[in-house]
C-alpha cells in the first residue's frame, strides 16, 4: 500500500461520546421505545393518580397523594426506560450487529458501558418528563422531595439497566420488549408501585418485599414518606443489581465465546 | 521467513462438538494476493474466515494476521470483512452506520465521505438501512470494511442474493480497490467468481485444502488438461506418450492425438521437439468441471 496508515487503538476500548450520540439518535427514532418509556408513565399518572380526591388528600410529610403516585410512576418510567435501554442488545444480537461490532476495536466492556449510559440517559428523560407533567397537573411534593425523589428513582433504576442487559442476552427475540412489558407490569404491581403493598394483605406484603421493584420504590418515595426501613430497601436494590449483573455477565461471556 | 505473510494458518483445526469444520488447514497468503476460498457449502470456508477475523478461536493450530493475533489485527484495522448477511441495524441511516464505524476506529469525518464515495452509496447516505436493497446493503458493508483502510479485506460469500448487475457492480468496485495493492480473500461457491477475480484459488472441501494454485493450475490439478495435436503416424507414438509421467490417457484418432495429462507442458514439449506434431493446442476444463471432479467422491464416498 502506498499510503501509510497510522494504526492505533482507540481510547477507553472504543467508549466515546460520538457513539453515544449516534445511538441516542437511533433510539429516539424508534417510536415504540419513545412511547413506552417517555409517554406511558405520565399517561398512567394522569389516568390513575391525578383525580380530584388524590389531589386534595394530604400526606403527613407534605405533598399530596397525587404526588405519591407520581413518584411511583416516575420509578415505573425509569424502570421501563433503563430496561429497554439494556434490552437493546437483544435486537442487536438478532440482527448480527454485535458480531459486526466485533470487527471493530470496540471492547465488549465498552459496549456494555455505552448501553448502560444510554439506558440511564433515557431513564433521566423519562423521570424528568413524568415530574414535569405531574407538577403541572396537581401533584404536590415538598420542594426538596422533587429533586430527591427524582434523583433516587433515576439512580435506583440502574437495577433495571442490569435487568434489561440480562434479558437482552437471555432472550433471543427481536421483540424482547413485548415480553418484558408485561413482566415489568407484574413486577411493579408486586413491588407496590401501582398499589401500596400493605393494601394487599400481610402475606403478600411479606413476599413483595423480596421482589426487585420493592426496594427501588421504597427508596424513591422515602424523601416524601420517611417510611419503612431504608437499609433493607437499599439491601434489596444492591442484591438485585448484583443478581442481574452476574446474570448479564454470565450470558455475555457465553455470547462472546460463541459468536 | 523472508517476507511477512498477510495470513498464516498453521495446522488449524476447528471443532464444534463432534463436528470437525476445519480439519488441519495450513495456508500462507502473501500481501497483495487476491485469493478465492472456493468450496461447496459446509466445506469450512466460513469457519476459516471466522478464525482469521478473531470471531472464533481454533481448537488446534495457530492463526496469525500480519504477524499478529487476529483480534489485535482487527482492532488495529489491519483486516476487515464484508460478511455474508446481517450485521446492520435497520433504524440507522447509511451515513450514520458508516459514521459510527469511523467513530469506533477513531478516523476523521473525511474518511466517511471517502468510503461512501468509493462504495458508490454517497447518494443514499440519508436512507434508512432497512429501506436499502440487498445490493445497497452489501455496498454499505463494503464501505464499512474500507473505513479503516485495511491491508487485508475478507469477503465471505459477498454476492449471495445479489442479481447479476448487482454482482457485476460489486466486483467492479472490489477490482478497482484491489488495484491499490490490498490483499483480498474471498470465500465463494460461485466458480465463475473465483475464476474471474482471483489470482489464486484455494479449494476447500470437508475442512481440508484439496487444491491450491492459480485458477489454471487448480483446474489442471483437478482434472488435468488435454493436449490435442495433428501427428501423422500417431499410433507409433502412442506407447511412448502413455509411458510419460502424469499422462492419464492417450487417444489416437487417425492423424490426431489427444493426450489427457496432469502435466501437459511436458507432453507438449515432447510432441513439439521429438515428433512431427503440429497444430498443437492445450485445452483446460473450466473451473466448474474441476469443481465437480474435486468434489465428486463426496457422492461415492
Amino acid at each position: 500500500m502506498t499510503t501509510v496508515v497510522e494504526r492505533s487503538l482507540p481510547r477507553w476500548g472504543g467508549f466515546s461520546l460520538g457513539m453515544i450520540g449516534l445511538e441516542l439518535r437511533r433510539m429516539v427514532r424508534n417510536r415504540r421505545t419513545v412511547v413506552f418509556t417517555v409517554v406511558m408513565p405520565p399517561v398512567f399518572y394522569l389516568l390513575f393518580g391525578s383525580s380530584a380526591s388524590y389531589r386534595s388528600e394530604r400526606l403527613d410529610g407534605g405533598g399530596n397523594v397525587a404526588g405519591y403516585v407520581l413518584v411511583s410512576m416516575a420509578v415505573y418510567g425509569a424502570m421501563l426506560a433503563t430496561t429497554s435501554g439494556g434490552a437493546m442488545v437483544s435486537v442487536e444480537r438478532a440482527a448480527g450487529w454485535s458480531r459486526q461490532l466485533r470487527l471493530t476495536p470496540l471492547l465488549p466492556g465498552a459496549y456494555i458501558a455505552v448501553k448502560l449510559v444510554l439506558a440511564m440517559i433515557v431513564g433521566a428523560v423519562s423521570v424528568l418528563v413524568a415530574l414535569v407533567v405531574g407538577a403541572f397537573t396537581g401533584a404536590e411534593l415538598p420542594a426538596a422531595a422533587w429533586v430527591e425523589c427524582g434523583l433516587l428513582a433515576w439512580v435506583c433504576a440502574l437495577v433495571f439497566a442490569a435487568f434489561g442487559l440480562f434479558m437482552g442476552y437471555l432472550l433471543p427475540s427481536e421483540n424482547v420488549l413485548q415480553i418484558l412489558g408485561p413482566v415489568l407490569a407484574v413486577l411493579s404491581f408486586a413491588g407496590g408501585l401501582f398499589v401500596p403493598v400493605d393494601q394487599l394483605g400481610s402475606t403478600f406484603a411479606r413476599i413483595a418485599a423480596f421482589t426487585p421493584v420493592y426496594g427501588v420504590g421504597q427508596i424513591a418515595r422515602y424523601p416524601l414518606t420517611h417510611e419503612g426501613n431504608l437499609w433493607l430497601a437499599a439491601l434489596s436494590v444492591v442484591v438485585w443489581t448484583a443478581v442481574f449483573s452476574v446474570g448479564a455477565m454470565w450470558r455475555f461471556r457465553r455470547d462472546t465465546a460463541r459468536v | 521467513m523472508t517476507e511477512r505473510m498477510a495470513v498464516e494458518l498453521d495446522g488449524v483445526v476447528k471443532r464444534f462438538g463432534a463436528v470437525t469444520a476445519v480439519d488441519g488447514v495450513s495456508l500462507a497468503i502473501r500481501p497483495g494476493e487476491v485469493v478465492a476460498l472456493l468450496g461447496p457449502n459446509g466445506a469450512g470456508k466460513t469457519s476459516t474466515v471466522d478464525m482469521v477475523l478473531g470471531l472464533s478461536e481454533p481448537s488446534q493450530g495457530s492463526v496469525r494476521v500480519y504477524g499478529r493475533a487476529p483480534r489485535e489485527a482487527v482492532a488495529l484495522g489491519l483486516v476487515s470483512a464484508v460478511m455474508q448477511s446481517g450485521g446492520l441495524l435497520k433504524d440507522y441511516t447509511v451515513g450514520e452506520t458508516v459514521r459510527l464505524t469511523a467513530v469506533l476506529f477513531g478516523r476523521p469525518r473525511e474518511r466517511v465521505e471517502a468510503v461512501l464515495e468509493r462504495a458508490g452509496i454517497a447518494d443514499i447516505r440519508d436512507r434508512l438501512v432497512g429501506k436499502c436493497s440487498g445490493g445497497q446493503q452489501q455496498r454499505l458493508r463494503f464501505a464499512m470494511a474500507l473505513l479503516p483502510d485495511p491491508e487485508l479485506l475478507i469477503l465471505d460469500e459477498p454476492t449471495t442474493g445479489m442479481d447479476v448487475s448487482g454482482r457485476h457492480d460489486f466486483w467492479s468496485a472490489i477490482r478497482e480497490d484491489a488495484r491499490s495493492g490490498r490483499t483480498v480473500i474471498f470465500a465463494t461457491h460461485y466458480l465463475e467468481e473465483a475464476d474471474a477475480y482471483a489470482d489464486r484459488v484455494v479449494f476447500v472441501r470437508r475442512g481440508r485444502v484439496v487444491a491450491d494454485g492459480t485458477a489454471a493450475e487448480v483446474k489442471a490439478l483437478a482434472s488435468g488438461r488435454t493436449v490435442r495435436a495433428t501427428l501423422p503416424g500417431a499410433v507409433e507414438q502412442e506407447a511412448a506418450l502413455r509411458a510419460m509421467a502424469g499422462v492419464d490417457s492417450v487417444e489416437v484418432r487417425g492423424d490426431s492425438v489427444l493426450v489427457h495429462a496432469k502435466d501437459t507442458d511436458e507432453v507438449a514439449r515432447y510432441l513439439l521437439t521429438r515428433t512431427a506434431a503440429r497444430d498443437l493446442e492445450i485445452v483446460a476444463r473450466n473451473l466448474e468441471q474441476a469443481f465437480i471432479a474435486l468434489t465428486s467422491d463426496e457422492v461415492t464416498a
